[in-house]
């Protein structure tokens, strides 16, 4: 199951500066085991101890993943996932 | 330091009088590579607050496709402040994801809604440093 991922500028430190990596896996949370393997320190930037981070989005495809099994979202082959930093504050 | 037309300024503190007492927040989008903003986005806050503001998830997406089509970047990354000065916060500092954006804020609390005198600042923000740099307006 080889998807592409898409990367923001923030976190490119860690994918050599690039936008769009690929990962395998059959759920999100594979995917992101597996970006760590190829790109060590990544998924603590994604995840905590409750899941992912709640100013961290990751869509797959066109839908947040909150909006439908959060880490536990089944993958398909050329599936895309894109994560972006919330744009918040105070 | 962060050039800019003064059409854009005005949208930007239109936006901030429209939605006072709640946070407006957008977006400044221009070329990748020119640090020039160039394309007003306004965005809805998906938390309607006087004291934070978040873009709704969904937009976000649109909004950073579309921007990626147009081999634009976020060159600005705007919010006001309702109720103290144009100064980023705490909460500001911490969710600041695009090391390489002017962040610019607007301060509506002695206005409010009302044309007159408004407070705007531009920083940037990395790794968790506060920078104010100065704000050249080009008039048109």
């Amino acid at each position: 199951m080889a998807v592409e991922v898409r990367i923001p500028t923030i976190l490119r430190t860690y994918t050599a500066g690039e936008k769009v990596v690929s990962a395998e896996g059959d759920s999100l949370a594979v995917v992101i085991q597996d970006l760590e393997s190829r790109h060590p320190g990544i998924a603590d930037r994604l995840l905590d101890e409750s899941g992912l981070r709640r100013f961290i989005n990751v869509y797959l495809n066109d839908e947040d993943v909150r909006f439908l099994e959060g880490l536990q979202t089944p993958v398909a082959d050329a599936d895309s996932i894109t994560i972006l930093p919330a744009v918040a504050g105070g | 330091m962060l050039e800019i037309r003064r059409s854009l300024v005005d949208a930007m503190v239109a936006h901030a009088r429209a939605d006072h007492p709640d946070e407006a927040c957008g977006v400044l989008a221009g070329p990748d590579g020119s640090d020039r903003p160039e394309r007003f986005v306004p965005m809805i806050n998906a938390a309607r607050s006087p004291t934070f503001y978040e873009f709704d998830s969904g937009d976000l997406l649109r909004l950073y496709r579309d921007m990626d089509e147009r081999d634009e970047v976020p060159v600005v990354i705007y919010h006001s402040h309702t109720a103290t000065e144009a100064y980023p916060s705490r909460t500001d500092v911490t969710y600041a994801s695009e090391p390489a954006a002017h962040y610019v804020l607007i301060s509506t609390r002695e206005t409010g809604t009302d044309d007159g005198p408004y407070e705007l600042r531009s920083y940037r923000i990395v790794d968790g440093a506060v920078t104010e740099e100065a704000v050249e307006i080009i008039e048109g």
